[in-house]
This record gives structure tokens, C-alpha cells and sequence, in this order.
């Protein structure tokens, strides 16, 4: 929480009140209190099975929390499915692509933007015939540098083009609140800067928190971040307190100590 | 069709009707010409890829493991069968009449098929298809029981053509049905509902993520294709004049799921060629000896599912692919 | 009344024979899941095999229980290494379509060697008759198929909780990758779980030639029966499956005489109510 800002309170784009998540006896995640305001660009890192992916998708609606809400704007949305709270512009990206693996690229992002504006469900018209979406898709796909496989069938992608394709469908859907789990993972190191720099483009009212785990990214888009460690948010802060602060040295070089002696 | 237009811009592949559209739907209509003495077969075997076609739109395109879409077949047949054994004898209310039935109890029972695993449709969609079986078995004074019903008139096609015992009456008709709901067909799945239907099929875990009811969009299309098997089976009892169990229960159900999957399934035409080449062959074979027809096609089924390649589209498909590869430089 | 209970004895005989068939297909749908529509099969085969070993050699049906138990235990082994485990990852519209093209072939081949006619395998002599219970009438046959029934799932159970073999089925089926990292050799459980699902289907179809009779279609004429017990009993779930199949054979044997109009309406229709209020079937194991 961002106690002891001074300026006046930005209003809040994404919320969550003691959000927990237990399977069996553990508990995943813990009584997290977060807020993102509108606007951040606020990171989430952690060592693995820390529960940053169980986080996003409680805060998404894949299953629903043990105790706790989630709070998109003023709206109370725990309840709600994750459909809805697409609509209401929540998205997310999925660490490990989940993509449409007979679909073209052009198609996958095509359909995107047909869902968010509602003409998915058009039946009696061929889609190759809805002119705005597909020039849409095609400009999406350009600033992303996949207009070059555009027509390629996603399970014929390379990796890093399907990474980039799991981006350009988050960003089709005009996020207001947008989830990245990992973005850059598997794309190489001088694309993944650039896939960052088109998320840092987004417009100043899109809020973004992305779980990464190259530091350097952090530290270059990250204003806010925050740490989850066994489940439970550890501390929040800048990237430099994060980076001074002792117990994140602790769990990172605990784990990286623990790798070395086997 | 993909590629850039001439200005420039991007495309999706269009539906527009092809040179080979032409071409396929030729034969049928050759057919009536050359071989006057077996339109009666042509019927049926254009009936049943419509059948063939409804199906697909379920496994096909939505994706659902369904046993049981005799079901919506049977009912149907016996619409159009108890409206005509009642004096109701008009042929395109009757067709109506059986889509609206059969889409009712499809719409009905979408809701728990949708929700399931593979396993869970299966039994549902074999649990409604058996149960509705047994209802037809059973109440006799309305649907004839193990008789089925056979004392029904229906009128003259357009008022003018009466269904004569040559079958030439009911094979125009047949094809014409067919040929409609074809386009309809060709025109929903490539729409942007079919797109997202496709998409499901594809990537179930993705859609709801992107927004997609994806319940919502299964039961539409489920109920679509219930009632395009009703309009099937509703065309069986016009044509024939008589209805009886056997549109309904498993053998129907597991025959023509058999029929689209040679064919290949996802592919409109897969129904048509499924069904006209099982057809044929079975008309010839059946009759010499049924055991060894049961075996061959067996041994058929088991090497489409062990080679993979989606029946004889998925060849065809396969064949394509190879032959752009090695034309591109 | 005691018609009422001879009834009820029936049912429980019939869902007894069900169970002894259907429980391997529920381990394998359990453990490899891989949805079998062939399963029947080897109860077909194994109902044969007796036929054939009675005919010829005048073999009774003891002494052929045994041979079939092993002869297709063996067999089962074999194909599951031969045939399913190639196709265990396939997507289950085509593990249908597969098991149904086997089924079709086995169909074929048992009509082309023994023709369609229905077979009879006579009934062993000290299993003739009736035994009065209790005031009722029980016949012997019956219960002896019950008593069979008792033996098997408690040797199952025994195998099942007391075993090493039986620990590591179980962790295979909650878990099967995970058992797999913790050293399990899940490819050999598999084998011997089908092998051993197949001979029981065997016997149940040695056991079975009488009272569900024995002809070509078999495995279609059960295959509905086969998959209700696996899918309302949960699958991989041995308790499950027997009390799914007693009361399935109780609620067939009593509808048909009870309510001979209504037939096999109410076994559907109760199918499609238990799925809906237990999608995953009345006990869920692991997952």
C-alpha cells in the first residue's frame, strides 16, 4: 500500500482485500492486499511457487478465491466470471502461450478485436468482409513486428513469435487493467526490450502490473514492485528501496545460494 | 484469396463460391440425369450427408464428443411423420415444424453438454439419444412403437410435383434442401461467430480470456445443428412416406459420426464425401456379406484415427500443402 | 414379497456380472484415461473361448475360468503394450472412433468364425438348482456369481490397499505424471492393470454366457451398460464401479419386471440425472 504518499490519492484501476487461495492445506496466496492505481506500471517478482500466476489468475477469475475480493475500479467483481471482467477491461497474458493453434496469426487477432467490439457474434456476413477489425488487426500486428506472419498458422510459429502473438492479443481487447505473466520469457534479449517499450507506450490511463523475472526490465519499467514470497506479499516499494532492501536479498540470494551447493 | 488486395490491404480468406463449388455441386445434379434408376439411393445418401453436415458443425466446429445426435434426426422424422399421418401433409411447414422440434429439445439439452468434459458429452449426448429411443419404443399410439408409422400422405412438391416411386420428386427436392442449407452452413462458418467457434475448437483455455462467452456460443451452435438434423430427418419421412425407429439410437448416431469422419471432419464437403463414398460402398457390400463389411470398416476407422489426417479431406489437404511447398521457391 | 426379493437377488446378480466386466474398463479410463468402448470385447472373447473349450474338449466352466482369467490377462498385457499405449494421448473423439472401429472388427470376427447365432455354455452341475434362504428361493447359479463377485473386489481391495503394486496404481491414478517423477514405473502399472482388467472382463464373460447371453453384438448390445457403470461409478474408482453396476442391475432387473412399458426409459433417464448432479461421477477419485 502506498502509505505515506503525499500527493493526492490517484484513483484505484485494480484492488485487491485479503485475496487468498488455499489448495488442500496450503495456502497459495495469503491475505494479499494490493492496489494498483490507474496508470502503474507496477511489477510483481518473486522466486517460483511463490504464487504469482495463481495471483493473476484469482484476480482474472480462472477459479474463484478461498477468502477475499477483487476490485476493478469501484466495482466489486469476485463474483463475476472471466468473460465479464474482460469486458470490463481486464486482461491478462498467459505464461506459457495459450494460443490457437490452427488459427493464422491475422485470424487470432482479427477474432480479438471482433470480441471486444461485439461482432463476434455476427453470423450471416463472411468475417473476411469486416473491413475496421481486420485493418485494425493488420496495424496491431505491424507495431508488434508480426505483420510478416501474418498468415502463418500459430502452431507453425517460432517461439518468440508466439510470445509476441500472446501480447498482441492482450493488447486487441483495449485493456484497461492489463495482467502480463512474463511477457518477455523466451523472446530474445533485444526484442524483449522492445516488446516492453510498446507496453510502456500504452496510453497514461492503462494500468499494467507484469510478473517478470530479468531484473533488468524491472528496473528499467517498473515504477512501483512488489514482492510475493510462500504466498504472501513480502513488501512493496520502489525498484531501488526493493533492490536495498535486505530480506529480498535474502529470499533471491538464499535461492540462488541453495542452487550452488546443491 | 489471402494475401494483399489491390491497395495494398490485408485479407482474411474469403467465402466467396469457387470454381470447385461449382464442380462438386455439379455431380449430384449429373447424377439425376445419368443414373435415373438410383435416385431413390441418392436421396438417402444426400439426406444423410446433410445429417453428416449437421453433425460436423458439433464435432467439427464446436468441438463436442457427441454420440447421440440421432437424436435430434429422430425427432425430426417423426415431427413430419405424426404431422403427415394427421392430415398435415405440406411439405415446408413440415420442415419447419421439425427444425423448430428438434431445436427446442437441442437447446435443452445443450446446456448439459456444454458445460462437461469428453467424457460427460458422450454420456449425455448417448443418454439423450437412448432415452429418446426408448420414448418412441414405447408410446406406441403415438409413434407407431417397433411399427413406426407408414399411413401418411403428403402433398404435392409446390403443389404440382407428387413424390412418384422412381424417387425423382424426392431427389430434387432432397438436393435442393440440401443445397440451402449448404450455403447457410458455409455462410455461418465462415462468419465471425464461426471464427470464435473454430477458436473454442482450437483453444478452449483462451477464449474466455479474450471475452468470449464460450458457453453461450456452444449452445447456439449445438442448437443450430439439431435443427438442421431435424430439417434431415424431417426430409427422410417426406421422401419416404414412412418413418420408424430406426432413425433414432445408437446405430444411426455411431454411422454417420463413422461417414463424417472418413470425410474429415471440419471441412463443409468432408459430410458430403463421408457420406456419398460409405454409402455407395455399403450399398454394394452390405448386401454380398455384412460380416465382412463390419470388418472392413472397422479396419477403415481404426486406420483413419491411427494415420491422423483428418479422413479424406485431410488427405486431400495434406496433398495440397505438399504440392504449394514444392511449387513456392 | 419374497418375489420382491428374488427380484432384488436378481438385480444383484446381473450388476455383480456388470461390475466384474466393467471394472477394468473404469481403471483404465482411471489410470490411462483412455475411454475403451471396446472393453466389452474381451468379455465376448472370453465367453467364447469357454463356449468353444466346452464343445471341443468338454472342458466345464471351473476348469475353463482359470485358463480364460490367464489367457486374457496375457493378451490384455499385450495389446496395451502393442496397440493403446501408442495411441494413450489422443484426444478422446478419436479414442471413440478408434475403440468403436475395434469393436466393429471383433463383431466381424466373432460372427465370421462362430456365425450369429446365440451360444450356451452348460451350467456346471453342483451349481443347478436352488438353495432356500431365509424363506426365499435363491438360485444356485446366482449365487455363486455373487459369491465370485466378493471374492474378486475383495482381492481387489486387498491388492489395492495392501499392496506395493496397489499404492503405486493408486498414486498413478491421482497423480500420474508426478508418479512418474517419484520413480513409480507407471508404464509397467499400466500393463498390469489392463492385463488384469482384461482377464476379469473374461471370466465376467465366461460367467455371463447364461444370463446375458452370448452372440456376436455383444459388445454393442453392452457397451451402453459397460459405460454407465464406469461413468456414474467415477472413473478408476473400484467401489464406485460396484456400487454403479448393483444399481444399475438392480434398477434394469426390477424396471423390467416391475415396469415392463417403461423398460430401459428409467436407466437412461436416472444416468442423465446422476451425471447432472455428479458430472464426474458418484465417487471421485484423486483429481
Amino acid at each position: 500500500m502506498t502509505a505515506g504518499a503525499a500527493a493526492e490519492p490517484r484513483p484505484v484501476a485494480l484492488r485487491t482485500e485479503g485475496l487468498c487461495k488455499r489448495w488442500g492445506v496450503v495456502y497459495v496466496n495469503d491475505r494479499i492486499d494490493l492496489t494498483l492505481p490507474v496508470g502503474a506500471r507496477h511489477a510483481l517478482i518473486g522466486p517460483n511457487g511463490a504464487g504469482k500466476t495463481t495471483l493473476v489468475n484469482l484476480l482474472t477469475g480462472l477459479y474463484p478465491p478461498t477468502a477475499g475480493r477483487v476490485l476493478l475500479g469501484d466495482t466489486d467483481v469476485t463474483r463475476l466470471a472471466m468473460h465479464e471482467r474482460v469486458k470490463r477491461g481486464l486482461v491478462r497474458t498467459f505464461q506459457i502461450n495459450t494460443l490457437f493453434p490452427g488459427l493464422t496469426v491475422l485470424e487470432s487477432v482479427v477474432l480479438a478485436i471482433c470480441e471486444r467490439t461485439g461482432v463476434a457474434r455476427r453470423w450471416a456476413r463472411s468475417v473476411a468482409r469486416f473491413d475496421a477489425p481486420i485493418a485494425e488487426a493488420a496495424a496491431l500486428l505491424d507495431r508488434l513486428g508480426l505483420g510478416s506472419v501474418a498468415h502463418t498458422v500459430t502452431r507453425n510459429l517460432p517461439y518468440g513469435k508466439q510470445r509476441l502473438l500472446e501480447i498482441a492479443l492482450a493488447l486487441a481487447l483495449r485493456p484497461k487493467v492489463l495482467l502480463l505473466d512474463e511477457p518477455a520469457s523466451g523472446i530474445p534479449a533485444g526484442d524483449s526490450t522492445e516488446v516492453f517499450e510498446v507496453i510502456a507506450a500504452l496510453p497514461g490511463d492503462v494500468t499494467v502490473l507484469f510478473i517478470e523475472h530479468d531484473m533488468e526490465l524491472v528496473f528499467r519499467f517498473a515504477q512501483r514492485v512488489a514482492v510475493l514470497v510462500d504466498g504472501r506479499l513480502l513488501t512493496e516499494g520502489t525498484p531501488a528501496e526493493i533492490a536495498a532492501d535486505p530480506r529480498v536479498r535474502d529470499v533471491y540470494l538464499g535461492e540462488t545460494a541453495s542452487e550452488k551447493l546443491g | 484469396m489471402t494475401g494483399r488486395g489491390a491497395a495494398g490491404a490485408v485479407r482474411l480468406p474469403s467465402d466467396r463460391w469457387q470454381i470447385w463449388d461449382t464442380a462438386l455441386w455439379l455431380v449430384p445434379v449429373a447424377v439425376y440425369f445419368l443414373f435415373p434408376g438410383y435416385l431413390v439411393l441418392g436421396s438417402q445418401v444426400i439426406i444423410t450427408a446433410l445429417f453428416a453436415l449437421s453433425l460436423d458443425i458439433v464435432i467439427g466446429y464446436a468441438g463436442i464428443t457427441s454420440l447421440g445426435h440421432a437424436a435430434f434426426f429422430g425427432l425430426g422424422a417423426y415431427t413430419a411423420g405424426l404431422l403427415a399421418a394427421h392430415g398435415w401433409g405440406e411439405l415446408l411447414t413440415g420442415l419447419v415444424c421439425a427444425a423448430v422440434v428438434a431445436a427446442v429439445v437441442g437447446y435443452l439439452t445443450s446446456f448439459l453438454v456444454v458445460r462437461g468434459a469428453a467424457l460427460t458429452q458422450l454420456m449425455i449426448t448417448l443418454g439423450v439419444g437412448l432415452l429418446l429411443l426408448e420414448i418412441a419404443n414405447k408410446a406406441t399410439p403415438w409413434t407407431g412403437g417397433a411399427n413406426g408409422l407408414s399411413d401418411m400422405t403428403v402433398d404435392k412438391l409446390l403443389g404440382v410435383f407428387r413424390f412418384d416411386l422412381e424417387g425423382r420428386t424426392g431427389y430434387i427436392y432432397s438436393l435442393v434442401v440440401a443445397f440451402a442449407a449448404f450455403v447457410l452452413v458455409r455462410r455461418v462458418v465462415s462468419s465471425p461467430f464461426g471464427l470464435s467457434l473454430r477458436a473454442i475448437r482450437e483453444g478452449a483455455a483462451r477464449m474466455p480470456a479474450l471475452g468470449a462467452p464460450v458457453g453461450r456460443r456452444l449452445v447456439a451452435a449445438f442448437t443450430f445443428a439439431a435443427a438442421l438434423a431435424g430439417i434431415a430427418g424431417a426430409l427422410l419421412t417426406q421422401t419416404a412416406q414412412v418413418v420408424g425407429l430406426e432413425v433414432l439410437g445408437l446405430q444411426r448416431s455411431a454411422t454417420v459420426l463413422i461417414m463424417l469422419v472418413l470425410g474429415g471432419t471440419g471441412r463443409l464437403y468432408g459430410a458430403f464425401i463421408g457420406a456419398g463414398l460409405f454409402m455407395l460402398i455399403q450399398d454394394y457390400f452390405a448386401r454380398r456379406d455384412p460380416m465382412y463389411w463390419q470388418l472392413w470398416i472397422g479396419c477403415l476407422l481404426v486406420a483413419v484415427v491411427l494415420v491422423g489426417r483428418g479422413g479424406i479431406l485431410g488427405i486431400v489437404d495434406a496433398l495440397r500443402a505438399r504440392w504449394a511447398r514444392r511449387r513456392a521457391p | 414379497m419374497a418375489a420382491f426379493i428374488t427380484v432384488l437377488f436378481d438385480g444383484v446378480a446381473y450388476g455383480s456380472l456388470l461390475f466384474v466386466i466393467s471394472v477394468g474398463m473404469s481403471v483404465t479410463l482411471g489410470l490411462m484415461r483412455f475411454i475403451n468402448l471396446a472393453h466389452g470385447a474381451f468379455a465376448m472373447f472370453g465367453g467364447y473361448t469357454a463356449c468353444v473349450l466346452a464343445e471341443r474338449w468338454g472342458l466345464s466352466m471351473f476348469a475353463s475360468l482359470p485358463v480364460v482369467l490367464v489367457g486374457f490377462a496375457a493378451a490384455g498385457a499385450v495389446l496395451e503394450r502393442v496397440v493403446y499405449r501408442w495411441v494413450s494421448r489422443t484426444r478422446p473423439l478419436d479414442q471413440v472412433l478408434l475403440t468403436i472401429g475395434i469393436a466393429f472388427i471383433a463383431t466381424a470376427l466373432a460372427g465370421i468364425l462362430w456365425g450369429p447365432d446365440q451360444r450356451h455354455l452348460p451350467r456346471p452341475e453342483a451349481l443347478d438348482g436352488q438353495l432356500h434362504v431365509l424363506g426365499v428361493d435363491l438360485g444356485v447359479y446366482r449365487l455363486f456369481l455373487i459369491g465370485m463377485v466378493v471374492v474378486i473386489t475383495a482381492a481387489l481391495h486387498v491388492l489395492i490397499e495392501r499392496t506395493r503394486f496397489g499404492a503405486q496404481l493408486r498414486a498413478a491414478v491421482d497423480r500420474p505424471d508426478t508418479g512418474a517423477g517419484l520413480g513409480i514405473p507407471v508404464n509397467r502399472v499400466f500393463t498390469i492393470s489392463f492385463a488384469i482388467g482384461s482377464g476379469l472382463a473374461a471370466v465376467g464373460g465366461v460367467l455371463g454366457v447364461e444370463m446375458l447371453g452370448l452372440d456376436h453384438s455383444f459388445t454393442f448390445t453392452y457397451m451402453v451398460y459397460f459405460l454407465l457403470v464406469v461413468v456414474v461409478g467415477g472413473e478408476g474408482s473400484i467401489i464406485g464401479s460396484a456400487a454403479a453396476a448393483i444399481a444399475l442391475g438392480v434398477f434394469d432387473v426390477v424396471g423390467k419386471y416391475y415396469f415392463l412399458s417403461t423398460g430401459a426409459f428409467l436407466i437412461y433417464a436416472l444416468m442423465v440425472v446422476l451425471l447432472l448432479i455428479f458430472p464426474h461421477g458418484l465417487i471421485r477419485r484423486g483429481r
